[in-house]
């Protein structure tokens, strides 16, 4: 191998550092450690949507050999009642067999420990529960009079009266529930000593699990020890904690030495880790003939739980977006009794770009205006939300340079032009925006030189498979003036200095930042020649231009879709990017960053759906043979690029998050397109064959 | 009930007891401490527990070990290690096929089969009427790879790469070197 010159590292495109291990299967994931004195969780879930367990009777499933214990409210450990968690933790969902009261269907109301897993599951089966059943309510709707605003409106001018109107889209456009489903399952395995807990975690964050397990279970932090170096996938929903994980916590306070492992099926997932809000957007866009906008009014209906808050926030990229003088964005919150809800991947911005950038679309088709050039229209000079300047902003030039190598100009002025082969074709544009959310305090850097031109980064960060992992030996190799190959990295362990969560595409902005300050702290501390066993730490830098500057990704998604004249089967066989996302620091980690994230946009635009059956509170469609995902034949000709960002306020790097953007317009991209090549304007997603039999 | 079982894993013979309600994958992750397949759903759904079963891909947790008695199975780790990867591996590495990597192992082993059956002249839905009719091995285009690797999700999206991974390793598989499948 070559030694690549460190001053270059960033920008470049090294091979994931972790590829080789994964491709070989033998990076372990969390269930995969071995451990000694294993024993399985079977978690027993409600069977009604709302009520109270009256009784357990656990009789045959403790006849089943192997049966360790059966533990249900009566019988569980004790958790902390009132325990300190931090704002993205919900306590009411961790307060796992703590009473009878059942707020959903699915929730765990018992489970089950054996020696083996087939012995778990079959006693899980056997385990009978007598509930009393209250009636419960699942059903939302944005005619609900008990839908609650969790914050006032925010509002600039009026939108009722905004002028000119010449032109109003007026519509209700909706999304799907749906489920994060990373590949790998919800995983834990738990080892409790009598005093020290240890966990392997599927998790977006050793320090966060260790904080919060710590507050439910009454222990010291530093008596927990979380393990999670290799993570399959969260999306979000391996970011807060969730029942599963406070479950295996009770299982090892209840066996003492064992080491309980809890992986959640498939089918577990659709109840346990969170989901996406359906959303109902409102949308109200007012514009004079030539497509300047008046007014802006999004309102977004979503679902919460009667368990515990958590509200999308589905009208909150409106507030930055496009100028007009006239604003109103706001969120209705029905509380239902089903799971909470939880982050999925662009929480907010995802659905939230859907309503509007379709509205938009409609809008240039009543002005007569190419899409683009009624964006570009709209183009605010500050941020409409804040006032404040935009660090950067080139959602223009992604538009155009989307356009060019798109080959939009070629896109016929109507809709419904153009057939192929019993295919209607058409081509369809929306815009992606995601914040640069500031990185949260707390995240803390290790270098250390082992000797032999070896440098050890160390931060309890986590790689779900974003790359960090690349990315951060990029960014140490370059602040250190090291070769690559001589930077190892470590992540994933709480014996590590703590690092913040993966969320919010904050993980290289926030951990890379921090690297690059412990690798000037360590040059100015032990120069360019350090003794073997130097040390230095730093933590994340304040970010001096912070209050100062709104910061946002941009990027525009261009979709060709061909809809099926006969059978209306919708095709997407060019999905293309062009992103504007400050620095990119591995470019072959990016590029799967913005496909990954175009590729599960697609998904939500075509398949995803969670249906719920209001009878009895569940979904019913709760597997990967009915909740259908993308797959390999559903994605083609895909292309992500990126446009060249200098942004010097963000962070030291000029990084502004890659890992949400590209699920944001993608849908909204695949609608506008669907409608260019049908003359059917869809409002609701997915998108649907039948949307266009007969229509 | 339970049952003494022998299997050849990445070519070293095991011998063990399972429980006859034991599926072969579990087989593997929880008594043989070979965790290269993953569990993903454990319903046939998604392929991260794909292995080659007598040199055919399988879905591992559809089979019963007690009925796999005898087999041979090749798992991901098998095909290659970190040290001395299959050119599977290497073109997944290089052309970024994975991102949380935890459907690749299955991805890995779904692709060696499909070397094989393309090899071997098995057509697939996306084989054009044409090449069917001249009964010669199919050409792995972009379209037969997506095609042939759809029963292995990738929730991370990882497709793009996938398919020019396996295109570059078919192109390097000479047919003839194959002997189809046994
Ligand atoms: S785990 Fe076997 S197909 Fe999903
Ligand atoms: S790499 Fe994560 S599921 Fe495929």
């Amino acid at each position: 191998m070559t030694t690549t010159r460190a001053a270059t590292a960033t920008g470049t495109g090294p091979r994931r550092a972790d590829g080789p291990r994964k491709a070989a299967g033998t990076a372990p994931y969390a269930y995969e450690y071995p451990v000694a004195d294993l024993a399985y969780i079977a978690p027993v879930q409600a069977t009604v949507a709302r009520g109270r367990v009256l009784e357990v009777d656990a009789s045959d499933a403790e006849a089943v050999e192997g049966v360790l214990t059966v533990l249900w409210h009566a019988n569980a450990p004790r958790l902390e009642p009132d325990p300190d968690l931090s704002g993205l933790q919900r306590a009411a969902e961790l307060a796992v067999l703590q009473s009878g009261e059942v707020a959903y269907r699915g929730q765990v109301v018992a489970a089950v420990v054996a020696e083996t897993f087939e012995a778990a599951h079959q006693a899980a089966a056997q385990v009978t529960v007598r509930y009393e059943q209250f009636p419960h309510d699942v059903d939302l709707s944005d005619q609900r009079s008990d839908a609650v605003a969790p914050e006032e409106d925010h509002r600039q001018g009026d939108t009722a009266g905004a002028e000119p109107a010449d032109v109003v889209v007026e519509h209700t456009y909706t999304t799907a529930m749906q489920h994060n489903n990373p590949m790998e399952p919800h995983s834990t395995v738990a080892h409790f000593d009598g005093a020290a807990l240890t966990l392997y975690e599927s998790t977006q964050g050793v320090h966060e699990v260790r904080r919060t397990v710590a507050a439910i279970a009454g222990l010291d932090p530093r008596s927990v020890h979380v393990i999670a170096p290799y993570v399959g996938g969260g999306f979000g929903s391996k970011g807060p904690l969730h029942a599963p994980t406070a479950l295996a916590t009770l299982a090892a306070m209840a066996l003492p030495g064992r080491s309980v492992k809890l992986a959640l099926t498939r089918r577990q997932m659709f109840a346990l880790v969170g989901y996406r809000s359906p959303t109902l957007q409102r949308v109200r866009l007012t514009a004079d003939a030539q497509g300047r906008l008046s007014g802006i009014d999004v309102v977004a209906t979503v679902q919460s739980s009667a368990l515990a808050d958590f509200v999308e926030q589905a009208a909150l990229p409106s507030k930055s977006m496009y100028a007009a003088p006239n604003r109103r964005m706001g969120h209705r919150a029905v509380h239902l009794d089903a799971p909470v809800p939880t982050w999925m991947r662009a929480p907010g911005e995802c659905p939230g770009m859907f309503g509007p950038e379709v509205a938009m679309d409609e809008l240039a088709w009543s002005c007569g205006l190419d899409p683009i050039e009624l964006r570009l229209r709209n183009e605010p000079d500050r941020d409409p939300h804040t006032h404040k300047p935009f660090s950067s902003r080139n959602l223009a030039a992604c538009l155009h340079e989307g356009a060019r190598r798109f080959g939009w100009d070629g896109r016929a002025p109507v809709s419904a032009a153009r057939t192929e082969n019993g295919w209607r074709v058409g081509l369809g544009v929306a815009a992606s925006t995601y914040p640069v959310v500031p990185p949260p305090s707390g995240s803390r850097a290790r270098i250390r030189y082992e000797g032999e031109g070896v440098y050890v980064v160390s931060l309890g960060a986590a790689d779900i498979g974003t790359g960090a992992w690349t990315a951060l030996t990029q960014v140490a190799a370059d602040a250190l003036g090291a070769p690559l190959e001589r930077v190892r990295v470590r992540l994933g362990d709480t014996t590590l200095p703590e690092a913040s969560l993966a969320g919010g595409s904050t993980g290289l902005a926030s951990w890379g930042s921090t690297v690059h300050a412990a690798a000037e702290a360590f040059r100015a501390r032990h120069g360019q020649a350090p003794e073997p066993g130097a040390e230095a730490e730093a933590d994340l830098p304040d970010n001096p231009d912070g209050d100062d500057f709104a910061m946002f990704a941009y990027g525009a998604q261009f979709a060709e879709v061909r809809v099926h004249e006969a059978t209306g089967e919708v095709r997407v066989p060019r999905l293309l990017g062009v992103f504007a996302a400050g620095r990119i620091v591995n470019s072959r980690t990016a590029r799967s960053q913005f496909l990954g994230g175009m590729t599960m946009g697609l998904s939500m635009a075509l398949h995803e759906e969670s249906v719920v059956d209001g009878r009895f509170g569940h979904v019913v469609n709760a597997d990967f043979a009915e909740y259908h995902i993308a797959a390999n034949a559903d994605v083609e000709d895909i292309q992500a690029h990126w446009i060249d960002e200098e942004d010097p306020h963000v962070n030291p790097l000029g990084a502004k998050g890659i890992g949400e953007i590209g699920i944001v317009g993608t849908a909204a991209a695949v609608a506008n397109a669907a409608y260019h090549a049908t003359g059917v304007r869809v409002r609701s997603l997915p998108v649907r064959l039948d949307d266009f039999v007969g229509a | 009930m339970e049952a003494d079982i022998t299997l050849t894993v990445d070519g070293r013979p095991r011998a063990l007891r399972v429980d006859t309600r034991t599926t072969l994958l579990d087989a593997l992750r929880e008594h043989l401490d070979n965790t290269a397949p993953k569990k993903g759903c454990d319903h046939g759904q998604c392929g991260s527990c794909t292995v080659l079963l007598s040199g055919r891909r399988v879905v591992s947790c559809l089979i019963l070990a007690a009925a796999a008695d005898g087999a041979e199975v090749t798992t991901a780790a098998g095909l290659g290690d970190e040290a001395a990867p299959h050119p599977l591996q290497q073109a997944f590495v290089e052309h970024d096929g994975l991102q949380c990597g935890y459907c690749t192992p299955g991805q890995v082993c779904s692709a060696a089969g499909v070397l094989d059956e393309a090899a071997a002249g098995w057509p697939s839905a996306a084989t054009p009427p044409d090449d069917l009719a001249e009964g010669s091995a199919p050409v792995l285009t972009d379209a037969e790879i997506r095609e042939r690797m759809s029963g292995n999700l990738c929730r991370c999206g990882a497709y793009a790469g996938i398919v020019a991974a396996v295109g570059d390793a078919a192109r390097a598989h000479a047919p003839a070197e194959s002997g189809g499948n046994r």
